[in-house]
Order: structure tokens, then sequence, then C-alpha cells
């Protein structure tokens, strides 16, 4: 049993879990923050890999990778201002809007990474530094798991706090679940709906950009076009299987970077022969299995998707 | 009377035109940003696309997928669905059917291709019948559902030819250096039809495919229930017809039109399939549709559009070395003025009216988003 034990390394397998969970819950909770409110993100890959970009460009041409991290936010902002441009108040449909967004991104950074990145020659400002916090990363099994990460990751782990707090226990998050539950009802009660709509659509442009850094400032220290590769649409996978709460977020974040990493190590350890492909399945299948109701079923926020015309 | 054609002339050719020019504005600025010149890049583009006989022809080839995906993506907003899976259905469709081309044997070409491309349409019309039966009996919105359907199809074709844990893909071909299925049969291949080019068959069909399409829609009780589903479900129902069986039958006529696609890519130009995914058909599919207005006539030069860009980007990033990827940003501008004629409303100055919402989904008696 120790010898499995160790060849499983339940330590360090949960610790990759983590770290790998972080683009997905950064941008569930995006998405949560915008869906929330009333508008659906399918956005989320786009304003990631945006946000990946730009923050490597600048991190690239300053040197600095804490330039880089501010501006990978700032641009999923500004890209999550055209979604709020078009699908609030252009009353575009919040699905094409999105698919703009997602195609937009393909060819922003594709052309501008061929311009100035492809063949640069100097190296970029490497990944961002692992903090050990003091006395809590020398705690057994939590310390290496939560407490000897990167600035994304620690951030993500904050943010669910915050993101919960704020949709839950303030008067924001009310009005933002009142513009998604029933925008007409929550207009009559004096709440501006485009305003709330704005802000939560924006909000959820900074926190999948952060999880864009993630991939070019955390993990690799560069930028490589198209490498989200689909996260963003697992992290809207992740959301809605967390029943559009970030700690249900988390949760599913895990469980689907879990089943990657499980797979792989079962079979070096049972001699288990799961197909790989079958686990990759599993986000995309249990989410399916959700919006069907099946399992408990993912109930959306009423009014996400319809544009919302002001009287 | 006369102010309905203006009407008609200002949403359905005006609008897409003006977008279509807007979009390739938009696309200059990026170009420049590049440091560029968007003259010679667009230049490098319009040759690569047509000056000569191959290259027009190559920009041929590249539209054939786009119309059959774009009448899909079309048929399916005429009655209220958005089939954001027609990635996930174009390669079940090929799959299906490369199974069906290369198990078949020494059978005259006017058996074996129908075979093929049959089996490929039902393959898509599975796939896209999976949501559609989602949608209709659970109330799963089907953005959500065929957007998890396409990572689905995607691994289930790595599993079938890239394998699994060391052992072969069940649909490999034997002695092969990168994992692909074999070669479908001589008889299944569709023939070329410009000699000396890659230009095949598969544009015919894709030319028959249109006035199929439109006929279905417009002349047919099927397409009277779809459209009338449409419009308002609530009213279709009142009507007596069958939503659900409507759902499920568009969902799967819209994946079987992907799924066409699929195979006939594989049929007339690689004759194999290898697990490379990701072509971005999905969405050029959702473009090539919201330009057209989903009208199937309007599909077809949307689509010349498409692969007339998809094949003059080569040219132009080897000329001018502006990243072929230039034509995401050219395509998604063009979306954005579609999509929000409000916009380009304001852009030319036309007579002031109040924003209005496209309607492209039937949002307001079904279930949200989610």
């Amino acid at each position: 049993m120790t010898a499995f034990l160790q060849q499983l390394d339940p330590v360090s397998l949960v610790s990759i879990m983590l770290i790998t969970a972080t683009p997905l819950v950064l941008a569930a909770l995006g998405g949560m923050m915008c869906e929330r409110s009333g508008v659906v993100n399918i956005a989320l890959e786009g304003i990631m890999l945006t946000g990946a970009f730009i923050g490597y460009f600048v991190a690239f041409l300053t040197q600095n990778l804490w330039l880089g991290l501010l501006a990978a936010i700032v641009s999923g902002m500004l890209i999550a201002t055209l979604h709020a441009v078009l699908s609030v108040s252009f009353l575009v449909d919040q699905i094409v809007s999105g698919t703009v967004i997602n195609i937009l991104a393909v060819g922003v950074t594709g052309v501008f990474y061929r311009t100035y990145l492809e063949t640069a020659t100097t190296a970029g400002p490497g990944t961002l530094p692992h903090w050990n916090l003091p006395l809590l990363s020398s705690i057994p099994v939590l310390g290496p798991i939560l407490f000897q990460n990167q600035l994304v990751t620690y951030a993500m782990l904050v943010l669910i706090f915050v993101v919960h707090f704020v949709l839950f226990n303030t008067v924001w998050g009310l009005r933002t679940r009142a513009c998604g539950e029933n925008p007409r009802a929550a207009e009559t009660a004096g709440i501006n709906v485009y305003f709330v709509r704005y802000v939560n659509v924006i909000a959820s442009g900074a926190l999948a950009g952060l999880g864009g850094a993630y991939f070019s400032l955390q993990q690799i220290g560069t930028f490589l076009p198209n490498m989200t590769g689909g996260r963003g649409f697992i992290a809207l996978a992740a959301m809605i299987f967390g029943k559009w709460t970030p700690g249900g977020a988390f949760l599913a974040s895990l469980l689907f970077t879990g089943s990657d990493q499980l797979g792989s190590r079962l079979q070096s350890v049972f001699q288990v022969h799961v197909p790989l492909q079958f686990l990759g399945m599993l986000p995309y299948v249990l989410t399916i299995v959700v919006v069907a109701g099946a399992m408990g079923r993912a109930i959306a926020p009423a009014a996400v998707g319809r544009p919302y015309k002001k009287t | 009377m006369r102010r309905f054609r203006a009407g008609w002339l200002v949403s359905s050719l005006l609008v897409p035109l003006a977008s279509v020019v807007a979009g390739f504005l938009v696309g200059a600025l990026a170009i420049v940003a590049a440091g560029a010149d968007p003259l010679q890049a667009y230049g490098a583009l319009f040759a690569g696309a047509f000056t000569n006989r191959n290259a027009f022809a190559e920009t041929l080839v590249s539209t054939v997928p786009y119309v059959l995906l774009g009448l899909g993506l079309a048929l399916g907003f005429r009655a209220g669905l958005f089939n954001i899976g027609a990635e996930g259905q174009f390669y079940i469709g090929a799959l299906t059917g490369v199974f069906v081309g290369y198990s078949i044997h020494g059978l005259p070409l006017f058996i074996e291709i129908p075979a093929a491309l049959l089996a490929g349409m039902a393959g898509g019309f599975a796939w896209a019948a999976i949501a559609g039966f989602l949608k209709a009996w659970t109330g799963a919105h089907e953005v959500i559902t065929s957007i998890m359907l396409n990572y689905v199809a995607f691994l289930v074709a790595n599993y079938l030819i890239d394998g699994a844990n060391g052992k072969p893909g069940v649909m490999v071909a034997p002695n092969v250096s990168t994992p692909r299925t074999p070669d479908v049969d001589l008889g299944a291949m569709l023939p070329i039809i410009v000699p000396g080019s890659r230009l095949h068959l598969g544009l015919l069909l894709a030319l028959i495919a249109v006035p199929l399409v439109w006929f279905l829609i417009e002349r047919t009780t099927v397409g009277f229930r779809l459209r009338a589903v449409g419009f308002n479900q609530g009213t279709a129902r009142a009507a007596g017809i069958s939503v659900a069986q409507t759902i499920v039958l568009t969902m799967g006529i819209s994946g079987a039109l992907a799924g066409a696609a699929g195979i006939v890519q594989v049929l007339g130009l690689s004759h194999h399939m290898t697990d490379t995914v990701a072509a971005g058909y999905g969405f050029d599919a959702i473009a090539i549709a919201l330009l057209a207005r989903s009208n199937p006539w309007g599909v077809l030069p949307a689509a010349l559009l498409f692969g007339a860009l998809h094949n003059g980007a080569g040219f132009m990033q080897l000329e001018t070395q502006v990243s072929s990827d230039l034509i995401s940003i050219v395509q998604a501008s063009l979306i954005i003025f579609v999509a929000a004629p409000a916009i380009v409303r304001w852009l030319l100055r036309l007579r002031e009216q109040p924003v209005e919402t496209v309607q492209i989904t039937q949002r307001e008696v079904e279930t949200p988003v989610g």
C-alpha cells in the first residue's frame, strides 16, 4: 500500500491538478460573472488567447513580467468590452458576438505573432517566480500543494472567494443576478441593466485575460499560436458543471484536470488501460449530462442569452 | 410595395456588401499595424485566389466545403437552431464516410461514391441529432451540447486513428509512418473535373445542394414546419406541428450537410483521414450563414468569398510576410457588421432607425443558453 502510494504520489498529483486547473478556474469565474448578469460568454477561449499573447508581448518588449501580467488583464478587458458593446448595446446575438471574438483573437494574435515575435532573437523575461509562503509552505501535504505556487495560481485561489463574495454577499452581486434572472424587473427596481452587464462582461475579460497569462507568463514563458488549445471551452464546461458557482467551478476544474493526470498514473501503477481519449472526453460528456438534467440539473440564469432592450 | 423592396435590398444586399468592404478596411488597419502595405497584401491575396486558372480552381476547391457547411448552418438558423457543432459533425461524417470508402472494393463509381457520401451524411446526421434530441426532450441548449460534442468528436477520431496505450487505432492503415486511415477505394474517389487541377466533382455536388436545400426549406412540408418552429415555437405547436420532431430532424439535416462537407473533402482531396483537427470550419460556417442571411442562394457567394480568402491567404503570406491569420480579422469584422446592421446603417448614415434585434435563434420561448 505504501509502495503504491509512493508510486501514485498523491501530493504531486493534487499539486499538478491545481496548477493545470488555474486557467480553467479563472476563465470559469469570468464566464460566471458574465452569465450571472445575463450575457453568455463563449468567447472565453478568445479572451484567454488574447491575454496570453498581449501579456507575453508586453513582457517581451519591457522585459518586465509584472507589466506583462497587467497587460494580459487589460487586453482581456478590452476585447471583452467589444463583446459588451456588440451584445448589450447593439443587441447582437450573444453567441454570434462570442464567435466574433474567438475568430478575431486567432487573427490578431496570429498576425502580430508572425510580425513581431516569431523571428525575434532576444529571449523573453522567463516565467513568474515560485513563491514559497513563509511558514505556510512548510505545512506537510498542504504546504507543497497550496503554498509553493506562482502568482496566477495564488490569484486564482483568492479570486474564488472574491467572486463568491461579490456574487452572493454584495449589493452588486444581487443586482447582477437580478439582471441575469429578470432584467425587466431589475430595471423596474431602478437597476441600470446595461451598466451592470457592461461591468460584468468587462470583469469576465479581466479574469479570463489573467487566465491567459497563465499559459504564456506562468507555464512556459513564451507565446505559441493557439496555445490555449480549447481550454476556454473546458472552462465553459467547468462553469456549467459547477452550476454557475465559484466553488462548483473550482471542483469541476479539479475533476477535469484530475481525470487527465490520474489516467496516466493509473496506467503506470495499476496497469489499467483506459484509453486516454475516453478520460479526455469526461469534461464534455459530463457537461452534456448535466445540461440535459440527467444528473442534478444545471440551471442557467433565466435571462442568459437574451439581448435586453431598454424600454 | 416599393418600401418593401427597398428594405429587402438594404438588408439582403447592401448590408452584406458594406460589411465585406468594412471587414477589408478593418483588415487593412491590421496590415498597417503589422508594418506592411495593405494594397500590396490585398493584391497578393487577390492574385493568390483568382489570377490564373489554377489559382481559381484552388479557390473553388476551398469553396466546396464552405458551401455545404454554410447551407447546414443556414438551415438551422431558419428553424431557430444554432448549430455551432458543424466542425464535429464534419469529422464524424469524414470518419463514417471514409470507413465505407475504404471498406468497399471494385464496385462501379456510381455505387461507391453515393455509398460513401451517404455514410458520411448519416454520420453527421446522427452526431448532430444527439444535440437536437437533447434540446427537444430535455431543453439542453444546442449551443452548449454541440460545442461539447465537437471535442468528443475530435477525441473519437483520435482514438480510432491513433489508438491508445501503444495499441494502433482500429481505423489506421498498415505500414504508415504517421497514423492515418487507409485510402478510399479507387471507385469512391471523386473524379477531377478540371484536368491539371485538384478541382473535383464535389463542386457539382455543392452546386446541386444549394437549390435542393432551398427547395427543402421553401417548398416542402418539412421546410414549412422548420420555418414555423423558427418563427414561433408556440404557434407551431398550436398548429399541430411536432416541435420536438422538427428540431431533431433539422439538427440532423444540418449535421448531414456538415458531414457531407467532411466526406467530400476526403473523397475529393486527401482520400484518407488523419487525426488533424480544428481547421476552424465550424466558426467559418457560422460566418458564411450570417453573411448569407440564412438564404441558401446567399451561401454561394459567401462561401466563394471565404474560399477565396482561404486560398489567397497562403500566397499573401508568402509574398508580403503578412500572416495568413489576417483573414480571421477580416472575417470577424465582417460578421460584426452583418450581425449589427445598426452599425452599418450608422456608418452609411441611412435613415435613423431604432436599434433592432437580429433574430437569429428563437430566444423568446425556450430555455436559456446554458
